[in-house]
């Protein structure tokens, strides 16, 4: 709706490529270390800089922090939507335990500043990983009661089983990502089919599920959440010593590359042109909301509307993300318009009126009752 | 009267209901509005209860620069509050336009629309920030000069702009 559009796309291109980082975080505040390691590992493919093994490592490492955040925030969210407070209250307050981590390792709760070309900017102390490791278990232990009552409380399985279906022939077809695609059954995961980061050295599993509904969807991200712990203390484990960061060029020389990052919503690609100078040709931004939304429709045919919230909710969908700006051009006269609101209404006037249903005569009756 | 007011005044303070609107953040600073309303921080200790509608709320938490689709309906929703109302700019983005100060879609910080009666810098906010502000809010209404922004006059508010 452009509610939430504000160009970003566009302001990068007169930023240069570390300015254009910050701004490239800040594209949503939940994945926020998705959008700059994509972006980052754009530019970096695009200057050839290879970065340091140990900075890698910091990446994943914060990379699948920020899952366990992000997948706890959305069953709680779920929980509110299907009227279980409860698990709202609960999930978030655990969720503070590795919010709490974040901001010791990276400084910032969310947008966490950690990337730059080249590498990281903060290193991880030995104190803090003893930290993070602890933090961990009791996370795990807490996950595992969630699962638990994923499995055996009632709303949950009622309020979620059979709602929002979306079967595998149609996920692939309408191209849904991350664990809305897996929940149906699509094995698919750009960590481990195009390793990026330290993915490559560390050992774990792609969750899928045959529930193709909301609570496969469920049940989907709260296992990954047991494979993100695990993923971080392989990552502490194996942690290499060594540099950080190697020097980038503050011009990058021209070319284009593609970026793509698993998101814990789904897979997230930027594209990157640069033209040799400081600041990027053009940026694109395709965060995984854009790929999962086209599914929604189908999800609610021949649903009930009062599981319209927990549907879309299911997607986990991130708005800031993906709100566009639609500008229409018109190939043969060369003009450009874009779609106001008062066109909007007028075409879904027309489109009543086509159908049959004319509602001028109620709204001049409520003109004359307002006055 | 005096009483009356004071009683009235008493209330207010105790029971601050808020309204969330984001006017184009990157959900950042919404996601800690949530945060400090769970758990960890209770921002419900003070009274506060989060809101669905603008008619019940005596504090417009905005988060986000304005972008320029959303200006007006922060104006209609601001409208719709009862007086006294109370406006919080939370987060960079909402004080002053922040990193989308240089966006086209992007108007400028909340207080470009409507007058705001607190700023609460941060990129987020922190949670423990959001409490200091509201409080530091709800302590100047104890006060002699209660943290209100005298709201445009009616005819002022570029209401009619689509």
């Amino acid at each position: 709706m452009g509610y939430n559009h504000r160009g970003i796309e566009k302001a990068c291109e007169e930023k240069t490529y570390i300015q254009g980082l910050y701004l490239i975080e800040r594209v949503c505040g939940i994945c926020s270390h998705a959008h700059s390691t994509c972006f980052v590992q754009a530019v970096e493919e695009i200057a050839g800089l290879e970065v340091p093994r140990r900075a890698k490592y910091i990446r994943t490492i914060i990379g699948e922090m920020e899952r366990v955040n992000s997948h706890l925030l959305w069953l709680g969210v779920a929980g509110h939507e299907i009227g279980f407070d409860t698990l709202l209250m609960y999930t978030w307050r655990d969720r503070e335990i590795v919010m709490d981590l974040l901001a010791l390792v990276t400084g910032n709760r969310v947008n966490y500043g950690i990337n730059t070309i080249g590498g990281v900017r903060r290193d991880i102390e030995p104190e803090q990983i003893k930290a993070i490791v602890k933090g961990m278990d009791k996370l795990e232990e807490r996950t595992k009661y969630y699962i638990d009552l994923a499995r055996k409380e009632s709303t949950m399985l009622e309020r979620l089983s059979n709602v929002g279906k979306l079967s595998k022939e149609d996920a692939i077809r309408l191209s849904t990502v991350g664990p809305t695609g897996r929940a149906s059954g699509v094995d698919r995961d750009t960590r481990r089919d195009d390793p990026y980061a330290a993915y490559d050295e560390i050992k774990f599993n792609v969750i899928t599920d045959d529930h193709c509904d909301v609570y496969g969807r469920t049940l989907v991200r709260l296992k990954e959440l047991m494979e993100s712990y695990n993923i971080v203390r392989q990552g502490l484990k194996q942690l290499p010593e060594g540099p950080i960061t190697v020097k980038a060029p503050r011009k990058i020389p021209a070319g284009e590359a593609l970026g793509r990052y698993e998101a814990p919503r789904g897979e997230d690609v930027h594209y990157v042109k640069s033209n040799g100078t400081e600041m990027p040709d053009r940026v694109k931004i395709r965060a995984p909301t854009l790929a999962n939304v086209q599914a929604v429709a189908h999800m609610l045919e021949d649903g009930y509307l009062a599981d319209l919230p927990i549907v879309i909710a299911a997607i986990d969908p991130c708005f800031s993300c993906t709100d566009r700006m639609i500008q229409l051009k018109n190939p043969l006269t060369r003009t450009k318009k874009t779609v106001a609101w008062e066109d909007l209404r007028l075409k879904g006037i027309e489109w009543y009126a086509k159908k049959g249903v004319d509602f001028s005569r109620l709204n001049r009756k409520l003109e004359n009752c307002l006055g | 009267m005096a009483i009356i007011k004071k009683i009235i005044n008493w209330g207010r303070i105790k029971s601050p209901w808020v309204l969330h609107f984001n006017t184009g953040a990157c959900n950042a600073c919404d996601i800690e509005i949530i945060a400090s309303l769970t758990p960890r921080y209770d921002l419900e200790r003070f009274g506060v209860l989060l809101k669905g509608t603008p008619r019940h709320a005596d504090i417009l938490l905005c988060s986000g620069p304005v972008t320029k689709q959303v200006e007006c309906r922060l104006l209609r929703i601001y409208e719709q509050m009862a007086e006294p109302k109370f406006v919080i700019a939370v987060g960079s983005c909402a004080s002053s336009g922040g990193v989308f100060g240089c966006c086209y879609n992007v108007e400028g910080g909340i207080d470009t629309v409507i007058p705001v009666s607190i700023y609460i810098p941060g990129c987020p906010v922190n949670p423990q920030a959001l409490i200091d502000g509201l409080v530091k809010l709800l302590a100047s209404l104890e006060g002699p000069s209660p943290c209100m922004k005298d709201s445009k006059a009616r005819d002022d508010l570029p209401i009619g702009k689509p």
